[in-house]
Order: C-alpha cells, then structure tokens, then sequence
C-alpha cells in the first residue's frame, strides 16, 4: 500500500470517526483477502483479465468434448438438442440467420468465462483449466475461426478475433449509433 | 328500474368506438346502471337461501402457514421446461398467470420463475456475499450481517427481458395472457441499499461497473454500470411481500434492479465485483442481446419498455351474454410512472382513456379498467400505455421494423385480443 492511500484510508477513518459515528456502527462486512475469493473469483473479461494459467489445444479438446459435451451439443457443436455452437459465420444478415458462438459471440473470453463456470450442465467446475481451454480451442476451431494446433492460454485467447466482434452497438448510457 | 337518468348511452356518453364507457359517464352515475344498458329484462329470480354445513359446525384447525383454498387449485404457474427432459433439467420458466389475478400485487408462490440451472437450496447459515474488486476492502458479509442495516422497502416490477416470448412467433399462438406476458412479477421487496455497501467497501475512482454473480450451479452473472447502484436505486432484497424471498426467487438474498431486464436482477447473490468494463458474460452478448435486419445487435439496452396488456377479457376468462363488462389489465414502465393507458375495442381505429390510480409507484404494475358495453358482435381489445417520459408502447408491427425476425427481447408491442360472437376470446396480431 502507498502512503498516500494509507493516508487517504487514515483521513477517511478519522472523518468517519470524528462526524459518523451511527454510520461507523453500521459497518458489518468482514474484510477477507482477494486470495480468500479466488475459488469465487471466475470472471474473465474480453481484456483477458481473470485468465487461469494452463493452455489446450483444439485436439486435446477433442476427446473432452466427446465425453462432455457432445451428448447435449452435438457431434460436433451441431445438432445436439442444447443448440447449436457452431455455423451461420456470415449469417445475421439474412432472414434465416443462425447465432452460434461463432456467428455471434463477440468475445473469444465469455466462451472461457461460461465454460468453466456454468458447464458441463450437470457437473460445473469439473472441468481442469487445461480442459477448459480445449474445449474452447475446439469451439474456436470448428467454428474455423482457429487452426487445430493453435494453443490457448491466458495470453492467446483474447487475441483471437472473433467473426462478430465489431457487431454490437452499446446501448447504455445511451444508443451509440 | 329504468328511469330518466339512465336512458340508454347516446353516441356521445361513450369514449370510444364499439362501446367504450367514458369516464364522465360514469361519474355522472356513479356506477353503471343495469337499467341504462339495458340488461333488466333477463334477470334471474334467485332461490330460497340454505344455511350450508360450513355454517352448522366448526371448521378446520389452526395452520402454521397458510395455503389457498382448494377450490383455487389451478391457480399456478404454466411451466415451461426449455429443454428436453434429461438435458438442463432445471432450465426454463414458469409464469405469472396473470388472467387469474386482480390488483397489482403477485403472490409470492406465483411470481415468474427463470432460472438457468435450477433452485440452489442454500442454507443461510453457510450463504457469503462478497463485496471486492476495485475497492479499497474487500468484504464479505453474512446474511445475519445485511439483516441488521437500516431496511429500504420498494414495491417494483421485475421482467424477464424475454416476456412475452410467444408473441415472437410469425403464428398468434393460443395461449393465455400469463403465458403470453407473465415472465413478470411486481412485489414489495425489502432489503439494503446496494450503494451503502459499496460506500461501506470504498469504490476505487477507476470502478465503474459492476459484475453481480448468483451462487446458484449456472452462476448467472451480469455486468451492471454502478450508476445504477451509486445514484441510482439498486438494492439487495431480502424479503419479498413481508416474508424472506422465496427459494425460487433468490433465497436468501437477491439483486433488485428497479425497471431493468429481469436477468440482471440477480438471485442467490453471492459476489459484486467492481470493475473498470463491462465484462461481456455470455448473458450479456449471446441472449438478452437484439439482432437488427442489418447484422447488427443491440447491447446494455437495460431499460424495460413501457407496456400493458389487458388480462380480462383474454383466453380463459370469454365474455358470456353481450352486455356490460369491465375491461381490465395491468400496465408497467421500467422508465417510470404509467401517466395514460388507453382502451380499444375496435382494433385500434379509435381509443379511450383508461381509468389508473391517481399515485401509482414508478416502475411497478398498475391496473386500469374501463366500462366496455359489448354489443355480442366480434370486435378487437387493445389496451396501449404511456410513461412519464411520453413514451408509448408501439404496435407490433413497428416494433418488429429494426429488428431481424423472432426476436424476443425487450418486446412491448401492444396486446390485441380478439372476441368472438360467441364471447370467445383469442390472441391475434392486429
């Protein structure tokens, strides 16, 4: 901690001591340490930031994806009865247009992020961080998006581009046309 | 009964085509006359009273918690599964059965349920929430701890974004109007002000966002700009309609986010994590996202628009004999108050003004009525609300016109139903 923010917290304490004492006695969070959350702390952002070490490639995810996945998405990502994850690049023009993870997810990250924290359906978390960046190799691979050998890892992955990247337009604060 | 102050309705007593009743009418009468519209020659003579045996002896015994009567059994929520059994079991929706409801509250065994992996049974005694991130302390804080900060109490609506899914499909399907528009609930919820807690963790000058996580298998997590928290009105609820939240709706504590997309109302909160940006979850890019016909999406659009339905007449609750009816339905913004709803009963060709409560709550249900003399002919019921901000729920038609097709997000379009000569009631698109 710098002095100046030692500083800043000293002066904040006193204040609150000097002015607020209610307010004070109403502070009932406990102080724990980012360490003590890390299991919680599963949030990874399009910056790559929340990443784990360890790395997978698309034929290592291969095999997890037969075991895991398949069963509700399909052989391969497609016509399973949970949807489909891959196809429809070049799609969300026309009429018939199909969203997938390649199609339309505009960050390589969030399929990270949702991976590890929500899948497999019925087992989440049970998935290594190497298994998770197979998995995620592989949707990246057989979405064409990445070859078969390219390596994800915490560094990579949020360097790849997806097809989609560019096709959101932020509404908040305010419609950003 | 017929007497001169109740002559039958001359063109100009009625607000709108088909057989709209005005206001003024009405408060010129006090009440709507039976003999003024006419409905005095069919009436029936009554029996002779009987005294029933729930009047002859004692009835049942005291109840810890009580249930409805058995006689209003099939009042429940239509469940949804989203996907075959044995795949995310869990994973679907049930909804507000909103034509079998009066008033503005929802009960709380009846309020919409949305989950993306089930209903976690979480013990409050183990149960943490965690305040880090960006902040100067991070904290963690028990369910015991957040019962003991000064309490903030807010009657608001919260909406699933994809509400009123079904109207998506290029077919009206037949379906009631709680199947249609009930992914809504609207309750008195109890909790602590989310910005208390944030102030209490000491926000960093570079934390604008917030990522608020559920504890529940699917951990639903949603980035949420902490305006909405800071100056805004966000809070975590604890109790709903005077008793603790239901396990369904986020037992023990949920996020409330007044007027914004359902989702973001986090259930089973057990982490806010204050960051620089948006984190884009799959939440917030794959679903709760708007496609445009030109390729393009519509992200962040938080904001539930202004919107009505008409809950009686609708499918299962048809008109009998033609004669006088009350046309009644709920209507809601997430912008704000509901300033105007307007009836129809001639599919939109001409509109009256509904009557609303003078003082209704912003971004919570109201209900409207108006008097409908409905002449046992087809005819075609609109109901079209207004907010504070002079926005007015659109037709589906123009609201369907940025949009690529069967989109289901963030659909407002105004409700046509439409009633047979037999008094039979379906959903159209008019």
């Amino acid at each position: 901690m710098s002095m100046r923010k030692f500083g800043a917290i000293l002066a904040s304490a006193a204040a609150a001591f000097a002015l607020s004492l209610p307010a004070q006695a109403q502070n009932y969070g406990e102080a724990i340490s980012e360490s003590d959350l890390a299991n919680w702390d599963i949030s990874v952002g399009p910056d790559g930031v929340g990443l784990p070490a360890g790395s997978g490639t698309s034929a290592q995810g291969a095999t997890v994806w037969a075991e895991q996945c398949s069963a509700c998405h399909g052989e391969k990502g497609k016509g399973g009865p949970a949807g489909d994850l891959v196809g429809g690049v070049g799609t969300l023009k026309s009429p018939e247009h199909i969203k997938t993870v390649g199609s339309f997810w505009p960050y390589s990250t969030t399929i990270f992020d949702y991976v590890r924290r929500a899948m497999p359906y019925y087992a989440p978390g049970s998935l290594s961080d190497d298994e998770v960046y197979a998995v995620v190799a592989y949707l990246l691979n057989q979405n064409e998006i990445i070859s078969e050998d390219d390596i994800m890892n915490a560094e990579n992955l949020p360097r790849v581009e997806m097809p989609n990247a560019n096709g959101f337009i932020s509404y908040w604060p305010v419609a950003n046309q | 009964m017929t007497s001169s102050k109740f002559l039958p309705l001359s063109t100009e007593e009625h607000a709108a085509g088909n057989g709209l009743v005005s206001r003024r009418w009405l408060l010129r009468t006090g009440f709507p006359a039976v003999g003024a519209l006419g409905l005095t020659s069919g009436m029936v003579q009554a029996e002779e009273l009987r005294v029933p045996d729930w009047s002859s002896s004692p009835g049942l015994d005291l109840t810890g918690y009580g249930q409805p009567s058995p006689f209003e059994s099939e009042v429940v929520r239509p469940t949804l599964p989203l996907f075959p059994e044995g795949i995310g079991d869990g994973s679907g929706v049930s909804f507000t059965p909103l034509e079998k409801l009066a008033g503005t509250i929802t009960p709380n065994g009846l309020f919409f349920e949305r989950h993306h992996s089930g209903i976690p049974e979480i013990d409050p005694a183990e149960h943490k929430f965690a305040i880090h991130g960006l902040v100067e302390r991070p904290l963690v804080f028990t369910v015991d701890a957040l019962l003991r900060y000064p309490m903030v109490t807010k009657t608001c609506f919260i909406e699933c974004a994809g509400n009123s899914l079904f109207n998506s499909f290029d077919e009206a399907q037949q379906r009631t109007a709680g199947e249609i528009h009930g992914l809504i609930g609207n309750a008195e919820w109890a909790g602590v002000s989310l910005a208390q807690l944030l102030d209490e963790a000491g926000v960093s000058p570079e934390g604008k966002w917030l990522v608020a996580e559920g504890a529940d298998a699917a951990k639903m997590s949603r980035s949420i700009p902490i305006e909405k928290a800071i100056e805004g009105d966000a809070f975590i609820a604890l109790y709903q309609n005077g008793e603790r939240i239901r396990p369904e709706q986020g037992y023990p504590m949920r996020l409330v986010l007044p007027g914004w997309q359902g989702s973001m109302n986090v259930k089973w909160l057990r982490r806010i994590k204050v960051v620089s940006a948006p984190v884009h979850t799959k939440d917030e890019t794959s679903k709760y996202t708007l496609l445009q016909k030109d390729g393009k999406s519509r992200q962040f659009t938080y904001e539930m628009g202004v919107k009505s339905v008409i809950t009686s007449p609708s499918p299962g609750r048809e008109l009998g004999a033609k004669g006088l009816y009350q046309v009644s339905g709920l209507a809601w913004s997430g912008a704000g108050r509901i300033t105007r709803v307007e009836v129809s009963a001639d599919g939109g060709a001409s509109w009256a003004v509904a009557m609303i409560p003078g003082q209704a709550p912003p971004r919570a249900l109201i209900r409207f009525q108006l008097p409908w003399q409905w002449d046992g002919q087809p005819a075609t019921l609109m109901s079209r609300a207004t907010d504070e901000t002079g926005a007015v729920q659109p037709t589906r038609e123009a609201w369907y016109e940025p949009y690529a097709a069967n989109q289901i997000f963030h659909q407002n379009a105004i409700q046509a139903w439409a009633v047979s000569g037999n008094g039979g009631i379906s959903n159209v698109y008019a």
